[in-house]
């Protein structure tokens, strides 16, 4: 079991290493950075002068791999791959274009994130759960027929359209709650219950419908069959076999996303203007700042690693077979 | 005695695509307290739905359309849904075929018996435990108190089934419902199980209705027997009745398929054709088109029961005329199971000697390696096959017996180096295939070829027979040219019995018995002297298995065929085996010829496996040799001779080393202590 | 001058592979019969008719050509317009051209916003000016009176809808004459059986769906000469003309990211599950690795990569809309390799399974090489996941359409899509009264679309997947 994590850790560190240059190719060696200043300064102000003030200013105006110019050691770390990616895996991102540090916008962003996200998340299993064993235990009914249906079209509508029209219809009809906004602590509730409604309603189609097929696959089972047999009543069934059964699969699949919740929606926050890490990294891709979107990318990729560990883990807790094997 | 159990006109009908298909049309039947009452019949015959209908947990699509299921009088389909729950698990409890599915995975077995107790006897907490120790203890689970707190993947599959009939007993029922209770088990474990239902029954006197398409097991467990056949009973008698003087031509020729010493060297009965569709409407009999005594009322009127004294009465024109006298020239020559055309030529002593030795396989070894930790290292290995030798002669039979779980299939796949052995040779006609890579070992495979146990997954459902067939040609270059294959391919129809139309349809369109025909043709088609048969009948029916036997004993005499047989049927192996060798463990503990090994058996692992084996003949005289736990984990096979913790001759030799192998007649050897002193 | 751009050549290559690939089911029976099961599935029919007529508004769209100028040049050769129409822009010139100034709700006949205009002074005295909701130019402009405006939309809707349900019955004639043939039955029997709901292939459902198709198009295009029929949008474009456009794009990034997904996933996938060892270590380092980076930050990353190729070679795109065009096929591309990974899986652990059956093992035995198997035993085997993901990912990816235009990742914006409707309009919310009409459209359009996609990914995978079927029985 130790020895399991251990590998599972080991093995992330490939695959980080991969992200890593492949964001590096990605940005220095396919772009260059003097593409990049290009585009960022406009046809009209294109000067080489320019170009390398642009350049300067962002530590781009080393060499990409090996310094020359430098001797031993610092051959090596006086370089745009050592200073851009190679210090991500410390955690270190070095600043924005605005001169701010991204390490420290990261830390005082992700708690906003978080406070969307993790209740989007534990709302929006608890409902799609609920809706899918409903569906389930009056399988074949009208209930059952039409909570599908509902589900289809609820899934063809855009997740834009569940926010345009929430913020209208609560926020600008009905003035409820503000449009956007934010605010630590309790008031954070005014502002946060719009979003967190918009993101459990926009999920709830595809996830109750994909929940009730696991439902429906366990009652097939020759165990509930069994139970059945020993005269137990439909609620006994439903809720003391096929749940349990039916929450393996949906638990450890969906564990792998809890990492990545620090990294905020990026919709929800920038329509909602919410000072995260999902409308951080918008504001990013618009103005190019391309510092930005690499600690993302990296941060992304490592959160993510760490949900596939925490779905391996959530097998051995949940499942006996892993567990006492 | 008044009847705990009485069905009558039960009718189960399961909807679909088009009209309904009958599942259960119209059966009656009644079973008395304490009584064991068989339900026999081939699959699709629809003994499971009547054991599913009689619970009410017929699937989403079946209903019962008429009829009445009464317990003690009180009639159970009249029950409102919830007035049934309390009668499932209380009044009738059963268990299923299918011990590893029919659990639930993540509660523990201690839990899953004591929801049955919480249930109907109101008893919780301690006392249920308690009560479920002493339940697991009554089925006989060793080391009841640390087992009640285990999951179900954590015991054997014969623990498991021991788990189910605790659970069906605890609140103990008066009628035991058994579908197929034994029908996923090895045979040693299946005697075992078997016992516990008899002694279990005799213990609380319990009605069991038994379902089961093995008459042995029948001959062992049943006071009556019904058979039946496309949704209807067709012969309902008394055990000695049933196996001394069966009427219904049905019946007659399920007995006449089946295999064994007896019927060495003979052609076994078929039953022709297939059961009819059940959505179909029946005119007259459902048997009329496959039965050889088939007069023209039989196609216009549907039989009714004709009673023959006693309880035994059979659904049957042809026996109804006889009895009265008007057909009795028309009876058959052969009455009752037991008439043989014995072919002399072939006796069971005859010796394999004379004839050359295709395959030799030589200290066989195949391993897979277990790896744990960080990196992964290895830490142990399976020993799947552990230093397995044999032969097979040119033109005979080797039948390869042993367990699940033995290594029996993989020494099969080793030989076609389908898997590549870790150590051994493998020398067909003088060349060791092992040996041989590539180019070289591809020119060599059209020699030796396989066939399936799995008619479903042995054949690519995207290729037409043709296809399937050619397949191997192609890939080795024979039969090049248009022609030639065409003609190639008809002859291989011919050969296995199939009409030439069959070349342009799909594997879908076939049954599973022709199936396995096309599976036979495909391996044929290469011109093989070797086919190694993997459990090629045990998918199969008994008539259908018969059909398959035959073939397979034809093919060996008109083409010099030798066939390496694996199997775990000890029946099929006393019909069509030259050779035996017996394999526990990863390694061969017997062999000899098929006289020796099966008519007087040394190793006492052969001894309790051949005793286990029901047998139709009703007190046969031979004591069941009854083998305490389980296969043991071919990972970490106990110390010294790997039988010896389940050995009742067991000495302290046997658990030191592991023995030699004694020779004890030119032909046969056996690897025991108890015999070697007598090299 | 017909033009054909990289999409429209990818998209009648597709056209033709779907094509080519019926055929030759055609002459499968076991293939056709699935198929067959396909066709049986009421919603799963109706919704193929709806996205037919999507996908005759896309296949219309991609048709394109550059228009002869009225004059030509000094040697009389003809002179091609820098523009570039498809047929779909020259069947809709009505639409097209009759552009407003700026925002204009449906049906209005009046501007959406107040403008200041000269009032004529009476006999010669000096005009004065008034602040009002200007008349349209082209919407109602045929209309002497404003008041006879809901008289004219009634009738001209009425004589539409007659139009239009003409038409639909006479196609529901074809279709029961065309059924009754060959048969002893009339075409009214037969007509009778379709609405009884007895015939094999759902036509009723065909048909109903046909049917609220025309009474929706016949009214509106009888309309839509004379009015804007959804209003205009912020530079007066007809917004019904722009969701017809937006049309093109979401089939284009729906069925050409798969087409670049599906060889790379199959191969991967494929090779992974069957060969195992270190090809299967190589494919899942890499899918783990591309699925391990956040799927919109990979995509803005590539389509900044894109943009500044883009940029940095202007002399490769003669048109705006071959730029535009290019930075379509540019996102599919970018699309289908950062999601080939899902169905690379999928694949991946259906081929270890396939690999073990019996029918694979027998070919082994005779020797057949890796090739063969792969061809013959493996890959007919998978298929139905192939087609079950790709009618399923579809119309995720028209979703994803509209959110990565909004993030600025998206299509070109010049390009018509329902992204960038919703992103412009979305900088209107705010105005009092809402200007509702152009997100309305985009989103009214795009749910159909990705309605019926639905349905009939439902359809196909209720009679693709086996453990349905199982489970079905």
């Amino acid at each position: 079991m130790l020895a399991y994590i251990i590998r599972r850790v080991f093995y992330a560190i490939p695959i980080l290493i991969g992200v890593n240059l492949l964001t590096f190719a990605l940005f220095f060696v396919v772009n260059t950075p003097e593409d990049i200043a290009r585009m960022q300064l406009g046809v009209k102000r294109v000067t080489p002068e320019a170009i390398d003030k642009w350049k300067a200013e962002r530590g781009y105006d080393k060499p990409l791999l090996l310094n020359q110019r430098m001797d031993g050691l610092r051959a090596v770390t006086e370089t745009i791959f050592f200073e851009k990616s190679a210090r991500l895996f410390v955690f270190d991102f070095g600043n924005a274009d605005d001169g701010r540090s991204i390490g420290h916008e990261i830390a005082t962003r992700m708690w906003p994130s978080l406070a969307l996200a993790l209740p989007v998340f534990l709302v929006g299993l608890l409902v799609n759960v609920t809706i899918a064993l409903l569906m389930a235990f009056f399988r074949a009914t009208y209930l059952d027929f039409w909570g599908v249906v509902l589900c289809v079209a609820m899934m063809s509508i855009s997740g834009l359209f569940y926010i345009i029209g929430g913020q209208y219809l609560i926020s600008k009809l009905w003035n409820l709650v503000p449009i956007s906004g934010y605010a630590g602590g309790l008031d954070g509730f005014k502002f946060l219950a719009l979003p967190v409604a918009v993101g459990v309603i926009g999920g709830v189609g595809s996830g109750a419908r994909w929940y009730r097929t696991f439902f429906l696959e366990e009652m097939g089972k020759d165990y509930v069959r069994t139970a059945r047999a020993k005269g137990l009543t439909e609620n006994m069934v439903m809720f003391r076999h096929v749940l349990k059964n039916a929450m393996i699969p949906i638990l450890t699949g969906v564990v792998v996303v809890i990492p990545t919740l620090f990294m905020g929606s990026l919709i929800s926050e920038s329509f909602f203007g919410i000072p995260g890490l999902g409308s951080y990294t918008i504001d990013a891709i618009q103005s190019q700042d391309f510092a930005i979107v690499r600690a993302m990318v990296f941060m992304g990729s490592v959160l993510y690693i760490a949900g596939l560990l925490l779905t391996d883990i959530s097998y051995t807790l949940v499942d006996p077979r892993i567990r006492l094997e | 005695m008044t009847p705990v159990l009485e069905i009558e006109n039960l009718h189960t009908e399961i909807d679909g695509n088009g009209p309904p298909t009958r599942a259960v049309d119209g059966i009656s039947l009644d079973i008395r307290r304490g009584e064991t009452f068989a339900l026999v019949g081939e699959s699709g015959c629809g003994k499971s739905m009547t054991a599913l209908s009689i619970m009410r947990l017929l699937p989403e699509a079946g209903r019962i359309a008429s009829g009445a299921v009464r317990v003690n009088g009180e009639d159970l389909l009249a029950l409102p849904e919830a007035a049934m729950r309390d009668v499932r698990g209380r009044r009738i409890a059963m268990i299923f075929q299918e011990p590893a599915t029919s659990l639930n995975a993540v509660m523990t077995v201690g839990r899953q018996i004591e929801e049955v107790l919480e249930r109907h006897l109101n008893l919780s907490g301690g006392p249920a435990r308690t009560r479920a120790i002493s339940l697991l203890d009554a089925v006989g689970v060793p080391d009841a108190q640390r087992r009640i707190g285990e999951y179900p993947f954590q015991l054997s599959g014969g623990l498991k089934q021991r788990v189910m009939i605790a659970m069906a007993l605890a609140a103990e029922p008066e009628i035991l419902v058994a579908d197929e209770p034994t029908t996923a088990l090895d045979v040693t474990i299946q005697a075992q199980v078997l016992d516990l239902l008899k002694k279990l029954q005799v213990e609380r006197g319990m009605a069991i209705l038994l379902i089961t398409h093995d008459l042995g097991i029948v001959a062992g467990m049943a006071q009556r027997v019904a058979v039946m056949y496309a949704g209807e009973i067709v012969e309902i008698a008394s055990r000695e009745a049933f196996f001394s003087r069966a009427q219904h031509p049905y019946s007659r020729k399920l007995f006449e398929s089946l295999p064994g010493a007896a019927r060495r060297g003979a052609e076994l009965a078929v039953i022709p054709g297939q059961v009819p569709p059940l959505n179909s409407a029946f005119h007259g009999c459902r048997f009329a088109d496959r039965c050889d005594f088939v007069h023209a009322r039989c196609r216009e009127e549907s039989p009714g029961w004709t009673a023959l004294g006693g309880e035994h009465k059979v659904r049957c024109h042809w026996v109804e005329d006889k009895l009265k006298g008007s057909r009795a020239d028309s009876a058959p020559a052969s009455e009752g199971a037991g008439a043989v055309k014995a072919n002399p030529a072939d006796a069971l002593t005859a010796a394999p000697g004379g004839a050359a030795i295709l395959l030799s396989v030589r200290d066989l070894k195949v391993h897979f390696p277990i790896r744990k930790g960080v990196f992964k290292s290895v830490v142990g290995h399976v020993k799947a096959v552990d230093g397995v030798s044999l032969e097979v002669a040119a033109g005979k039979t080797l039948a390869l017996v042993g367990e699940s779980g033995c290594g029996k299939t993989t020494v099969g796949k080793a030989i076609l180096q389908l898997i590549r052995p870790t150590a051994g040779e493998v020398v067909f006609d003088r060349v060791d295939l092992t040996r041989l890579r590539g180019e070289a070992l591809r020119k060599r495979r059209r020699e030796f070829q396989i066939i399936f146990q799995d008619p479903y997954a042995s054949l690519n459902p995207r290729m037409r027979v043709e296809e399937i067939l050619s397949e191997g040609m192609s890939a080795l270059g024979l039969y090049a040219g248009k022609a030639s294959l065409q003609r190639r391919l008809n002859e291989l129809l011919d050969q296995v019995g199939l009409p030439q139309a069959a070349l342009a349809r799909y594997p879908h369109e076939f049954s599973g018995g022709q199936r396995q025909r096309i599976a036979i043709a495909r391996a044929l088609a290469v011109e093989p002297r070797l086919i190694i048969c993997d459990e090629p009948t045990s998918a199969l029916d008994v008539s259908v298995q018969a059909q398959i036997l035959n073939l397979l004993a034809r093919l060996q005499r008109e083409l010099g065929l030798a066939y390496l047989f694996i199997t775990h049927n000890i029946a099929v192996v006393e019909y069509l085996a030259h050779e035996v060798a017996v394999m526990y463990l990863g390694r061969i503990v017997e062999r000899g010829s098929a006289g020796e090994v099966l008519g007087s058996p040394r190793h006492p692992y052969t001894q309790a496996l051949l005793s286990a084996v029901p047998s139709i003949e009703a007190d046969s005289g031979r004591a069941v040799i009854k083998l305490e736990g389980e296969l043991p984990s071919p990972v970490n096979p106990p110390a010294g001779c790997h039988f010896h913790p389940r050995c009742r001759e067991a000495r302290p030799e046997c658990r030191a080393t592991y023995p030699g192998v004694s020779q004890l007649s030119p032909t046969r050897q056996v690897a025991c202590w108890l015999y070697s002193n007598k090299v | 001058m017909p033009v054909m751009l990289w999409t429209d050549a990818l998209i009648f290559l597709l056209l033709a592979v779907v094509i080519g690939y019926f055929y030759y089911v055609s002459r499968r029976a076991h293939m056709l019969a699935t198929w067959m099961r396909v066709t049986e599935s009421p919603s799963g029919m109706a919704a193929l008719v709806v996205l037919g007529a999507f996908a005759l508004v896309g296949l219309l769209d991609s048709l394109h050509y550059r228009p002869t100028l009225d004059q030509g040049d000094a040697q009389g050769r003809p002179v091609y317009s820098v523009e570039v129409l498809s047929v779909l822009d020259a069947l809709a010139a009505p639409l097209r051209q009759r552009q407003e100034r700026t925002y204009s709700a449906p049906f209005d006949t009046r501007a959406y916003a107040r403008e200041t205009v000269e009032v004529p002074g009476e006999q010669g005295a000096p005009g004065t000016q008034r602040r009002e909701f200007p008349r349209l130019q082209y919407g109602g402009a045929h209309l002497g009176n404003e008041a006879g405006r809901e008289r004219d939309i009634v009738v001209s809707g009425l004589q539409g809808f007659a139009l239009a349900a003409l038409l639909w019955w006479g196609l529901a004639g074809v279709l029961a004459a065309g059924m009754a043939r060959g048969t002893s039955s009339g075409a009214g029997e037969v007509l009778q059986r379709i609405w009884r709901g007895e015939t094999r292939t759902p036509w009723r459902a065909v048909l109903i769906a046909l049917g609220v198709l025309c009474a929706i198009a016949g009214p509106v295009l009888a309309w839509c000469t004379k009015y804007h029929v959804l209003g205009t949008d912020k530079v007066g474009q007809d917004v019904l003309f722009l969701a017809l456009k937006s049309v093109r794009t979401g089939l284009v990034i729906g069925t050409l990211t798969t087409l670049v997904l599906m060889p790379l996933a199959v191969v991967a996938g494929v090779t992974a599950g069957y060969f195992r060892g270190w090809v299967d270590d190589v494919v899942q380092y890499v899918y783990t690795t591309l699925n391990s980076i956040p799927g919109v930050l990979l995509i803005a990353a590539s389509v900044l990569l894109m943009q500044v190729y883009i940029d940095t070679h202007p002399e490769l795109f003669p048109t705006a809309v071959q730029r535009a065009d290019l930075r379509l096929l540019f996102l599919c591309i970018i699309l289908g390799l950062t999601s080939w990974t899902g169905l690379a899986r999928l694949l991946r652990g259906e081929v270890l399974k396939l690999r073990e059956f019996e029918y694979v093992q027998a070919a082994q035995a005779f020797g057949v090489g890796h090739s063969r198997i792969l061809s013959r035993h493996i890959l007919p085997n998978v298929m139905h996941v192939v087609l079950i993901s790709l009618v399923l990912d579809f119309s995720g990816l028209v979703l994803a359409e509209a959110v990565l235009s909004y993030v600025g990742v998206g299509v070109d914006p010049s390009m018509t899509s329902f992204g960038t409707m919703i992103n412009a309009a979305r900088l209107e919310m705010g105005r009092e009264p809402m200007v509702w009409w152009s997100l309305a459209a985009a989103f009214v359009f795009m749910f159909v679309l990705v309605l019926a996609a639905n349905l009939f990914a439902d359809a196909v995978r209720d009679a693709f997947d086996p453990r349905v079927r199982v489970a079905g029985k």
